[in-house]
């Protein structure tokens, strides 16, 4: 297998014909992927313990297995119409960011559909839409059959809800 | 089999650094001129269990920096050399260039050559600088250090007696003389006059001693290697023959080196007997091993522990294995009459559970002294730099906290006690002007209060100027002139950011550099700071921190649908308020009558924006009567659900910091529950969080 040639966040690369597999998922739609070596587990909604005066896109905290993870809604996060959240609701449980200071998180997202294995070279690179359509937390755009799936870069992610919060905190 | 000595170097660092300590301390305590012989045997002891060790473990340039150490002590506890306030501190800068070295032989590089050579040069300065009898003795014991340097021997005649004992500890005389044999041509001569008669001969003792001669001219490391591991179960002596076939050295010279192989004899105890050979044989392999692993294996943090304290535990497991069984017994055929031992069973299955975890708590709990210690020689050197005359008083320093608040309330007592010193005390002449002592006196203090840790920061300096903290805040923008503000709040003024690390205010220059550093960090480990203080009569500054970080005694509280949690620890109590003692400050500001005070309501679920809360008045509520930051407020919740003792897990982990939560647990069923920070959630709702209760003046 490819896997033990990853790095540990699957980050970097190693030149194989196999490629890189992706967890994709829906979201309003349209499909997303994250790199699956950064997925934990994926599980049904269940109630969490909101989190006061926190931006609108952190559902809340729940327990996973003693640790307390916080859970993010990706529609309020992207700025899509918010839905409600009901047992058939999935969560993504995904590990990322710098190393030595991972952080785990729950997304919030519509459906899990596919494990897709993408090249290195066939992901295009993100049009600038300018201001209007933010795109940072996306990687690049790779083609499925029919649909284009955005391929997100959670470690920016962690970066910046992590960022929103020491602010907050300052 | 090959050991690893890695963990050999641990406890061995571990040790030094200690053994450094009680260096640095033993000698701030000494008075030039006349020194307790007992301080400067406890020194000496230090110094020597570190050339020792780092002998035994392959530091040479850390053993010979301490050699010279050593023989400059030695001198000064045979009354041979006077106890000199310049010998004192030579000793106490040769202390820090030792730290350095240590710490640099941990991290696997090697210290700043020329700085230890400086040091060294200054110590052989001190040692030289006598009159010229005592200097030739001086130079003797020196010279023994490296005295290969001053003639090459061409042999060794050595000088071995086992003692009786010897072959039980699983050492042979045999496999040593065949070791010697090996480093060249080695002629033995038996001493048998310690036979006893046949009848009486213990086949496993050892009576023979021997005098052998090696013609070679090997290190003498070298023979002290082989015989490493036998030196404490034998006499023997290691004499060089010089060319001239003359042995310099006389036999005295055993002695030391058989002291100074005592930390291995220690740590010999921890493996059996049988390693032991071919541990000696494989040391020198080993030590080249381990050193790069232990570069790159980083620091992991480890704990001493008092045995007693691992005993308890044990104690405490057997019984609730015991518990266990007897609850697995009732299980097995259970049946209504026997409802009543069940619940017994529980009952004591719950308070073995609670005994154990607070014996695991106590694991974590060390003294603060491993903090306070290093206040002497900060004091010291800083009022030596300043001229100023300062006695540092230490109590409490057996209080045990936790092991992250010792190693995170270091430094902030650093800045407190440093501007005390700088700050805080003034000038002898100043001092005597104001109609003081001329020693001014800092006491710093800790002891257990409630469930918090007190640590106390008493000057008798000039204390804070009030008038002119409050004209520069005025200056600032940080309060309007006509704010009507405490003493207290005043002083509290320093704390903010903005205030301190700008242009300093005169008199009470610097006071307040990075305190807002400092009560942060106070602030991160769940604790509060406050101070106090009278203009001419010196300052307290009191920090209060929690005594552990990771379990606490809860109340939880419901509002609307969520549930909360409050420490115990800040809770004065809960009451239900009728109407009659409601009144509002200024058409807004909710406040109570309890008893003779006047308190601000908090509502919970505005600063949190919780929809779904039930209360909407006062009377349908209950207030919950908290305390923390040195302020007090009734803090407005629909319901109190139970006590708990819950288990403190980090939100920042995965999250982030949240304002008035310090952090979350998890509760029975499963589901989480967020623990409230009380000062933070105080501070939340006097910065507007509340719209209702717009800015309180809580009362102090």
């Amino acid at each position: 297998m490819s896997e033990d040639k990853l790095s540990l966040l699957g980050q970097e690369v190693a030149e194989d014909a196999e490629g890189v597999q992706y967890l994709t998922f829906l979201l309003n739609g349209e499909h997303y992927g994250l790199s699956i070596l950064q997925v934990q587990e994926i599980r049904g909604w269940e109630q969490v313990t909101r989190v006061p005066n926190s931006p609108q896109f952190v559902k809340g905290v729940v327990n996973l297995r003693g640790n307390i993870v916080p859970v993010f809604d990706l529609r309020l996060r992207f700025g899509l119409p918010e839905v409600p959240l009901t047992k058939e609701t999935v969560v993504i449980v995904v590990r990322a960011g710098k190393p030595g200071e991972e952080r785990s998180m729950g997304l919030v997202v519509d459906a899990v559909s596919d494990v897709l294995v993408v090249q290195d070279d066939t992901i295009n690179t993100t049009p600038d839409f300018g201001a209007g359509v933010p795109t940072e937390n996306i990687k690049g755009l790779v083609t499925d059959g029919e649909s284009m799936v955005m391929l997100l870069d959670l470690d920016s992610l962690v970066l910046q809800t992590g960022a929103e919060q020491d602010q907050d905190a300052a | 089999m090959s050991i690893d000595m890695a963990q050999f170097h641990q406890v061995f660092f571990e040790e030094s650094f200690e053994g450094l300590d009680i260096m640095e301390n033993g000698l701030l305590n000494m008075d030039p001129g006349e020194a307790d012989p007992e301080e400067i045997n406890s020194i000496f002891r230090a110094a020597h269990s570190i050339k020792g060790g780092s002998g035994t473990f392959g530091f040479s340039d850390v053993a010979d920096f301490t050699h010279v150490m050593e023989t400059l002590l030695d001198e000064m506890r045979d009354g041979r050399r006077a106890v000199t306030g310049e010998g004192v501190n030579v000793l106490l800068a040769s202390v820090d260039v030792l730290r350095d070295m240590l710490t640099a032989a941990q991290d696997g590089g090697s210290a700043d050559a020329q700085r230890v050579k400086a040091q060294r040069a200054e110590l052989d300065r001190i040692l030289a600088n006598q009159s010229a009898d005592s200097a030739a003795e001086a130079q003797a014991p020196d010279s023994d250090a490296q005295p290969l340097l001053d003639a090459e021997p061409v042999g060794w005649k050595i000088v071995f007696r086992p003692h009786q004992h010897l072959l039980r500890t699983g050492n042979d005389p045999l496999r040593i003389i065949r070791e010697l044999a090996e480093l060249g041509e080695l002629e033995a001569d038996c001493d048998i006059s310690g036979l006893p008669a046949f009848a009486e001969l213990e086949p496993e003792d050892s009576y023979l001693s021997w005098e052998l001669r090696l013609h070679a001219a090997v290190d003498k490391a070298q023979i002290d290697d082989i015989f490493e591991w036998v030196e404490d179960d034998c006499d023997f002596a290691v004499i060089p023959v010089l060319p001239e076939g003359q042995p310099t050295q006389q036999a005295q010279q055993a002695a030391p080196a058989s002291e100074a192989a005592e930390p291995a004899a220690e740590l010999k105890l921890a493996e059996p007997a049988a390693e032991r050979r071919s541990d000696s044989e494989r040391r020198q392999g080993d030590r080249r091993k381990s050193a790069p692993a232990k570069a790159s294996g980083g620091g992991a943090s480890s704990i001493r522990v008092d045995t007693g304290k691992i005993d308890s535990l044990i104690n405490m497991v057997g019984e609730l294995v015991i518990t266990q069984s007897m609850l697995g017994m009732l299980g097995d055929e259970f049946s209504m009459d026997k409802l009543a031992r069940l619940r017994e069973g529980l009952g004591q299955l719950e308070r073995h559970t609670r005994e154990l975890q607070e014996s695991v708590m106590q694991i974590r709990m060390l003294p603060i002294s491993f903090t306070f210690s290093r206040f002497p020689r900060l004091v010291h050197d800083l009022s030596q730099k300043l001229g100023k005359q300062i006695e540092l008083k230490l109590s409490g320093e057996n209080t045990e906290v936790d092991k992250t608040v010792i190693e995170k309330i270091g430094d902030p007592l650093v800045h407190l006690v440093r501007n005390s010193v700088d700050h805080g005390i003034e000038t002898p002449a100043d001092r005597v002007a104001a109609g003081k002592s001329e020693t001014g006196t800092i006491h710093l203090s800790a002891e257990h209060r409630g469930g918090n840790i007190v640590i106390e920061i008493t000057d008798d300096g000039k204390g804070l100027a009030r008038d002119r903290i409050l004209e520069k805040a005025i200056d600032r923008g940080l309060v309007r002139a006509d704010d009507n503000l405490s003493d207290k709040q005043i002083y509290e003024l320093i704390f903010q950011p903005g205030f301190s690390t700008a242009e300093q205010v005169s008199d009470v220059s610097g006071r307040g550099v990075g305190m807002d550093v400092v009560r942060r960090n106070i602030n991160e480990l769940g604790g509060a700071i406050e101070i106090d203080s009278q203009l001419g009569e010196g300052s307290t500054i009191t920090i209060r921190l929690p005594l552990t970080l990771a379990i606490l005694d809860g109340q939880s509280i419901c509002v609307g649908e969520e549930t909360y949690i409050v420490p115990l620890v800040s809770i004065i109590e809960s009451i239900q308020v009728r109407d009659e003692m409601l009144s509002l400050v200024a058409g807004k500001g909710e406040t109570f009558k309890l008893r003779d005070e006047y308190l601000p309501i908090v509502r919970l679920h505005e600063v949190f924006g919780i929809g779904d809360a039930k209360a909407e008045n006062i009377r349908d509520g209950i207030i919950v009567v908290v305390e923390g930051g040195g302020r007090k407020c009734g803090l407005f919740v629909d319901d109190l659900l139970g006590q708990q003792q819950v288990v403190i897990k980090s939100l920042e982990a995965n999250y982030g910091k949240v304002d008035g939560i310090s952090g979350a647990t998890i509760l029975g069923d499963g589901s989480v529950a967020l623990i409230l920070d009380i000062p933070g959630l105080m501070r939340l709702a006097t910065e507007g969080g509340g719209q209702r209760s717009g800015k309180l003046a809580l009362t102090a």
